[in-house]
């Protein structure tokens, strides 16, 4: 029976079931046949830090969200418009996250009278009447399941396993999307496992078919390719953009990189990734903690490499005194912090931006550390080269702020041609930088370039070069131990001004106003850039003026900083924290900034936003 | 010459005649006068022309205390970095670069109490180090505070009516975590120190030597019965390797396993000599080595080995790093950035 096809320009679908359903797993395979179709798209994987909780309870469930559309896509979108529920408790963690009238697929299986009270429900709320307000598609996705894999060779269980399957199989259905993608990559990953992968491949086949007869959808949906810039395109999560960056620093800048580590949610998967890829020289060393992941790594700048340490920020507060060392030392480092829910251990799982004060300031003494944030998952790519391109000219420690969000999420990205991407300009000192007054010429480890301030990098191995230095404050020029005050002093104030020194190198930061007539601009960092500029938008359309400007450096602030501030009458500073951006700016310009803040371990919504913007454009 | 030391066969060697004061810096010493750590110095600087390799090549790295100002009196490249944190630089250096002869100095403080965790961690692997740990048995650089290797009961600063903590012994300790190479020194016996320097560099991985190290100012005298003339030979125990463990000034005294198993001393008048001992530093079997580690008296150090306890051979963690690349390297051919980004699943929009 051919159903009615209807055109769409946008969807935001989210998957949820139990930790072991393989939500996550149904939602990538989605994304990427998505991706494929060329939708533009964002992502939101929504998991718990428990690695299985018990079945069927409100901890074990986990979500994956994805907003794709015909035109560009900023968020993973605010409610979606179609909810698959596997079980009750992913009914009810997520119902909430599901718009009114929205389409609500629930696996009827699982609707039994003990997992229904075993989340809190008092009556059954398929059954109830409770769902009335949304259009509710009760499918027995287990049985069905089952039922389609009987003449395989398979055990029940396994073949329930495959019930994710099924219910892919419908959504691409549903959305007309193709399922070989999926085939393909089930062949990867059960190759090994003929009986298995024939299920699976069999359940999404299922899926698929059960969309075309049965008369629960009425409609199938077509959602045009969005218009995008000409050029391959793959899809991308922030945590492998953000490996894929440091390779390519290290291709770029002609040193290999060397990763110590030690493994924290959000950011092993760089670890996991970066290890994989041992043909590009790349070292990785597991350290017995996170002092000496970051130790390993300054020992490898020392001795010349790129040295890269990955954390969160639990590990950066313990990192806290190797990074001050690598300060004194002004030795290249890379210190990756996958920002997530704190303070301690906080919300493993979930994002947050509440560490860019520590990284600021979360030192001892006068430890200046530029920052460097990613706006989006595939912008981890440059944010990576980027700081690789201030640790190694500056010879300073960077730090890259990415966040849950981000590292997570994925979107499209059109992957560049690496003949277009920057050198990284790597010098080593390779003989005496100095003449004393007798004619003698030596090497003075402390000698800075007077354009950067940066020291020269000289590694061990180069004779005459021989050296000693340490964390104790050392002379200007020779780098000999030195307690003299007029020269700490010295030191200290160069050791800055090579770090505000940086802003010279970096681009101003740009506003986008297209009225050109805004009152108020809105200036955020980080992973809020999709959420900021989609509420922007919003606004505009609703026909109020709003001007917005994103932060990719927070230390140093872009030179034109304060002149953009000042040109308008309010500022809001939106952020998933309690106003940290908004101290520094106020602080710094003496601007009277205005926070918008939340740290729900979640994205901001862009309609929260919206209202934030106009409410202060209506104070002006 | 560097040919006898096959864990440094990436070094690059040299022709030029190396005497000891070549390995000075042009740094002034600032330890007390009177400090052990004067004589290690000399023992080492006059030890390093034996390497035969590049003095550039040659890296000293050190945590934080009196010990690890070491770094800066040598004529070398240096690293005097945070407390407790050497064995972790020193990884991060040895690692990335083999042509490099990494040495590591660090105190009972630096090494076994903040620092504990990367020693242990530095000997399992078996990096490419050599660690000299200089055990004075007290907080230098603080001023006197008791350090973990402090006798029970110890009066210091800290501890006005006598430390609680119970001590631990290194050696016992590196060989629980899994070392490949264990030995013990005095600082002020130069020609043993040489000698212990000589198998340590020799050895692949790493080699951790315990130097009984004088504080003169805040523990002194603490290994003075292994000093003094008078009471040194009946003291010390000198293992030598493939020798039956005999000693004390007429030698009288060996090394034998009781019925239970324990490697105890005894008189050699009333034992067969086939049941003494014979040192055999290369056995796997590292209850031995702990067991020779347990004879000693720590307060009176009655009965102390010193020597090579331990000396068997693993692969190097570095070694094996740069073997597992080269393996990945020659399989799949170098890496291919526009390969690697584009990865299996992409689609054109025109
Ligand atoms: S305090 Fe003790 S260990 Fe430190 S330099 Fe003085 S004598 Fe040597």
């Amino acid at each position: 029976m051919a159903k009615d096809v209807v055109e769409l320009d946008q969807v935001i679908i989210r998957f949820a079931g139990d930790s072991g359903d393989g939500m996550q797993l149904t939602g990538d395979q989605f994304t990427s046949t998505t991706a494929a179709f060329g939708n533009d798209l964002k992502t939101l994987p929504d998991f718990p830090a428990e690695i299985r909780a018990p079945a069927g309870t409100l901890p074990g469930v986990s979500a994956f969200q994805l907003n794709f559309g015909d035109h560009t896509i900023m968020t993973p979108g605010d409610q979606a418009h179609v909810l698959v529920a596997m079980n009750p408790a992913a009914l009810k963690a997520n119902l909430k996250e599901l718009r009114k009238g929205g389409d609500l697929i629930v696996n009827t299986d699982e609707f039994g009278d003990r997992a229904v009270s075993k989340v809190g429900y008092v009556s059954n709320p398929i059954e109830d009447g409770s769902l009335d307000g949304y259009n509710v598609h009760k499918i027995a996705l287990t049985s069905m399941t089952v039922q389609a894999l009987s003449e395989f060779d398979i055990t029940k269980k396994e073949a329930e396993r495959a019930k994710n399957m099924f219910a892919l199989g419908l959504l691409l259905w549903l959305y007309s999307r193709p399922i070989e993608p999926t085939l393909k990559f089930l062949a990867g990953k059960f190759g090994k496992k003929p009986d298995i992968l024939a299920a699976n491949n069999k359940a999404l086949q299922a899926g698929w078919s059960f969309g075309e007869t049965t008369e629960s959808f009425a409609n199938q949906y077509v959602i045009k390719p969005a218009q995008m810039p000409a050029g391959t395109y793959r899809n991308i999560s922030g945590n492998l953009a953000l490996s894929y960056g440091l390779i390519a620093a290290s291709v770029q800048s002609g040193i290999p990189l060397y990763l110590g580590s030690y493994p924290i949610t959000p950011a092993s998967d760089i670890l996991h990734e970066l290890s994989k890829h041992k043909n590009f020289g790349v070292r990785t060393f597991q350290a017995e903690d996170e002092i000496a992941g970051i130790g390993a790594a300054l020992g490898a700048s020392y001795a010349g490499l790129l040295g890269v340490t990955t954390t969160s920020g639990p590990g950066v507060a313990l990192k806290s005194e190797a990074i001050g060392l690598a300060v004194s030392l002004e030795l290249p480092l890379i210190i990756v912090d996958v920002q997530r829910g704190g303070p301690s251990t906080g919300l493993p799982t979930k994002t947050e931006q509440a560490d860019l004060l520590q990284a600021m300031f979360g030192r001892n003494g006068e430890a200046p550390v530029p920052i460097v944030a990613p706006q989006s998952p595939s912008d981890c790519f440059n944010a990576a080269i980027e700081a690789a391109r201030i640790a190694i000219t500056y010879r300073t420690p960077v730090f890259l702020l990415s966040d849950g969000y981000i590292a997570n999420g994925a979107e499209p990205w059109r992957v560049p041609n690496p003949a277009d991407l920057p050198q990284i300009e790597v010098k080593f000192a390779d003989g005496p930088n100095h003449k004393l007054e007798d004619g003698t010429e030596v090497f003075w480890p402390f000698k800075r370039d007077p354009e950067t301030l940066a020291r020269p990098w000289a590694i061990p191995g180069v004779a005459g070069l021989e050296h000693r230095i340490g964390g104790i404050e050392k002379a200007d020029g020779t780098g000999n131990i030195s307690y003299d005050p007029t020269n700490h002093d010295f030191m200290v104030r160069t050791r800055q001004a090579k770090i505000d020194g940086i802003a010279k190198s970096i681009s101003p930061l740009v506003v986008h106003d297209p009225s050109g007539s805004a009152k108020v601009l809105v200036i955020g960092w980080g992973s809020t850039y999709g959420p900021v500029e989609a509420a922007c938008e919003e606004v505009r359309n609703q026909g109020v003026d709003v001007a917005h400007a994103h932060l990719r450096h927070l230390n140093p602030f872009p030179s034109n900083t304060g002149d953009v501030l000042k040109k308008y009458d309010k500022v809001l500073i939106p952020e998933m924290n309690l106003g940290q951006l908004g101290l520094l700016i106020r602080a710094k310009y003496l601007v009277d900034a205005i926070g918008f803040n939340q740290v729900r371990g979640l994205p901001f919504k862009t309609q929260e936003l919206v209202d934030a913007i106009k409410d202060v454009v209506a104070s002006v | 010459m560097s040919e006898n030391f096959p864990s440094l066969s990436l070094v690059p060697k040299t022709d030029d005649k190396q005497s000891a004061k070549d390995f000075k810096s042009d740094q002034e010493v600032r330890w007390c006068p009177g400090c052990g750590d004067y004589a290690i110095l000399a023992a080492v600087q006059g030890f390093m022309p034996e390497l035969g390799v590049k003095r550039e090549n040659i890296v000293f790295v050190s945590g934080i205390g009196c010990s690890s100002r070491f770094p800066y009196y040598m004529n070398t490249y240096g690293l005097h970095s945070i407390h407790g944190r050497a064995p972790a630089i020193a990884t991060g250096l040895a690692t990335s670069r083999p042509d490099l002869s990494v040495w590591v100095v660090t105190g009972d403080g630096d090494a076994l109490s903040i620092g504990g965790n990367h020693l242990i961690h530095a000997l399992r692997r078996n990096v490419n180090l050599k660690i000299l740990l200089f055990n004075n048995r007290i907080y230098g650089l603080t001023k006197g505070q008791y350090s973990p290797t402090s006798p029970l009961g110890k009066i210091t600063k800290s501890s006005p009516v006598g430390s609680l903590d119970h001590p631990f012994n290194p050696l016992s300790v590196a060989i629980g975590a899994e070392a490949t190479f264990v030995a013990r020194t005095v600082d002020s016996d130069r020609a043993h120190l040489q000698s212990v320097l000589r198998a340590a560099a020799a050895h692949e991985g790493t080699a951790l030597i315990e130097i009984y190290q004088n504080c003169d100012i805040f523990n002194d005298g603490a290994f003075e019965p292994m000093k003094n003339a008078d009471s040194r030979d009946d003291v010390t125990i000198r293992l030598e390797h493939g020798e039956k463990i005999i000693f004390g000034a007429n030698k009288d005294r060996c090394v034998i396993r009781n019925k239970d198993g324990q490697l105890v001393v005894a008189q050699v008048s009333e034992v067969d000599q086939a049941q003494i001992i014979v040192h055999d530093a290369h056995l796997d079997d590292p209850t031995y080595a702990f067991g020779l580690t347990r004879i000693s008296h720590p307060e009176t150090l009655q009965d102390t080995p010193i020597g090579v306890l331990r000396d068997i051979k693993r692969p190097s963690y570095d070694r094996l790093m740069r073997e597992q690349l080269d393996q990945v390297i020659a399989k799949d051919g170098p890496g291919d950035l526009a390969k690697l980004i584009l990865g299996k699943d992409t689609w054109e929009v025109n």
